[in-house]
């Protein structure tokens, strides 16, 4: 075991965690929006924009998030006609690919979670509002989202940290996160246990983080 | 209930046996482990079978060895842990004998040579570069000065792509032609595929793997600024060992070393690598 290495690589690695960090809270805003919109076309009566809100679900939870992050990345640069489009100066950026790819995944799975959410809802809750003459719209915005998003917390919590060990993937495009400057310090001591052991420290400890603050979420909002 | 006993002992007896053989068949059999990624050093064909020079030059250098050998594939960024790690005894992957490397490896003599080149798309404006042929980092002088400060003024501020814990990460890195964005992939595939969609500026790596990839691929790859060899880009390639120790793996290893020596001895005597380099490279790139 050497120590030293382990010290010493301590602070890059620190360092590095800034960009997990952003790609983490950008897919989780990016993906919170994508997966409540999906959510309530979810419970749309009409079978054709549920069934596409349901087909994005299935594909996007139904690939390795490691496949859609090589689509975005390798995969769309090979079409020439799109590199010509405006599109590409986003999609020219490792980061705003591993974004892309992040949110998309994180919204198909938030959607589902939300949606499970909303059809939990006792519709005793809804009639009361009717019975007071509350309209539909404040209903839903003020009634059924609050409950839907306090009843999704826990695998919401669920979520964020899968999420966050997902970022990791960041490193197979070029992107120098937590895990891909711990893979740079190793290209050149050769020591993988000893790097890999401090990155995982830190995935642990945001871990740690995560999951507090979603208990301490729960017990503001819960209901008693 | 005998009879049971009886089966069941024999079974017994039938797995520990070839349990042993298995272990003794392991004993003598080196295993090789390369990378299968970087054509025409090693590369893998349509049904994942692994090729390229290295593969078969593996193949000639076991035979005269007289030793029974297996070719491992290893990821190139896990190459020398794995090594390490004992899970195989010698690395060939084109991997060059750098100071840098020698620290934690042994190498046999170099085995082949060939030098590395920038790459860019046809119509870049990288594309007519004025230097030399080629430099040599080791020999120095005036001439090697001259043009790579014509690289640092032509590279400022440009993004440059490497595989991963290569010679030319290193060389890029090393602060030779300034101050670039260096960015690192997994696989010489990868940067081949980011260079063809503009996402690189340009690309470094042995020339082949460019003339390589523009000739299967038929995109208009071509290679500019001159060829490097000596200094960061190390003394040609070898074969990679763990370094020696007392214990038996340790002894064993040191004599691998000196085998390997002596079959490379061998088989450039017999024009063996002259001739497995013509036919993969296109050049003798033997040394």
């Amino acid at each position: 075991m050497d120590f030293d290495l382990m010290i010493n690589s301590f602070p890059k690695l620190l360092s590095a965690t800034v960009i997990t960090l952003k790609l983490l809270s950008a897919s989780l805003f990016f993906g919170l929006f994508v997966g409540l919109l999906f959510a309530i076309l979810r419970i749309n009566k009409n079978i054709f924009i549920n069934k596409f809100a349901y087909g994005y679900s299935y594909v996007f939870r139904g690939t390795p998030l490691l496949v859609q992050i090589f689509i975005i990345y390798f995969g769309l640069g090979q079409i020439e006609y799109l590199r010509t489009t405006f599109l590409w100066v986003i999609l020219k950026e490792p980061y705003w690919c591993a974004i892309i790819a992040f949110t998309l995944n994180t919204g198909a799975y938030t959607s589902e979670i939300l949606r499970s959410a909303f059809q939990t809802i006792k519709p005793g809750i809804i009639e009361a509002g009717k019975s007071l003459g509350i309209s539909n719209r404040i209903i839903f915005y003020k009634i059924q989202i609050p409950i839907a998003i306090r009843q999704s917390l826990p695998a919401y919590g669920n979520e964020i940290i899968l999420m966050m060990k997902g970022t990791s993937l960041a490193s197979t495009v070029t992107l120098l996160d937590l895990t891909g400057v711990a893979k740079y310090i190793i290209s050149t001591t050769f020591k993988p246990i000893e790097v890999f052991i401090v990155a995982g420290g830190i995935y642990l400890f945001m871990t740690f983080l995560i999951h507090n603050f979603i208990k301490y979420l729960e017990k503001k909002y819960s209901f008693q | 209930m005998e009879v049971i006993m009886n089966i069941f002992k024999k079974t017994i007896l039938t797995v520990f046996t070839s349990l042993l053989l298995i272990g003794n068949a392991n004993a003598d059999k080196i295993k090789i482990g390369t990378e299968g990624a970087y054509p025409p050093w090693n590369s893998k064909d349509a049904s994942g079978n692994l090729i390229g020079f290295e593969v078969e030059l593996a193949k000639e250098l076991c035979t005269i060895m007289k030793h029974e050998c297996t070719i491992v594939e290893q990821d190139w960024d896990g190459m020398i842990p794995a090594l390490l790690m004992r899970k195989f005894d010698a690395i060939m992957a084109g991997m060059s004998i750098t100071d840098e490397r020698l620290k934690t490896i042994n190498f046999s003599q170099g085995y082949a040579d060939e030098v590395a080149s920038l790459a860019v798309m046809k119509g870049s404006g990288l594309e007519s570069l004025d230097t030399p042929e080629g430099i040599n980092l080791s020999i120095g002088g005036g001439d090697v000065k001259k043009a790579l400060k014509t690289l640092t003024g032509a590279l400022a501020g440009k993004t440059v792509c490497v595989q991963t814990a290569t010679i030319h990460q290193n060389f890029l890195e090393s602060g030779d032609v300034g101050k670039i964005d260096v960015r690192t992939y997994k696989t010489q595939d990868e940067v081949n595929l980011d260079l063809a969609a503009g996402r690189c500026d340009a690309a470094l790596a042995a020339a082949v793997a460019f003339t390589d990839y523009a000739e299967k691929s038929g995109k208009p790859v071509v290679l500019v600024g001159p060829t490097f060899s000596g200094g960061a880009f190390g003394n040609g390639v070898g074969v990679g060992i763990r370094k020696g120790g007392t214990d038996t793996i340790g002894k064993r290893d040191a004599k691998l070393l000196k085998d390997f020596n002596r079959a490379i001895n061998t088989a450039r005597k017999k024009g063996i690598i002259s001739k497995l380099a013509i036919k993969h490279f296109g050049f003798d790139a033997s040394m």
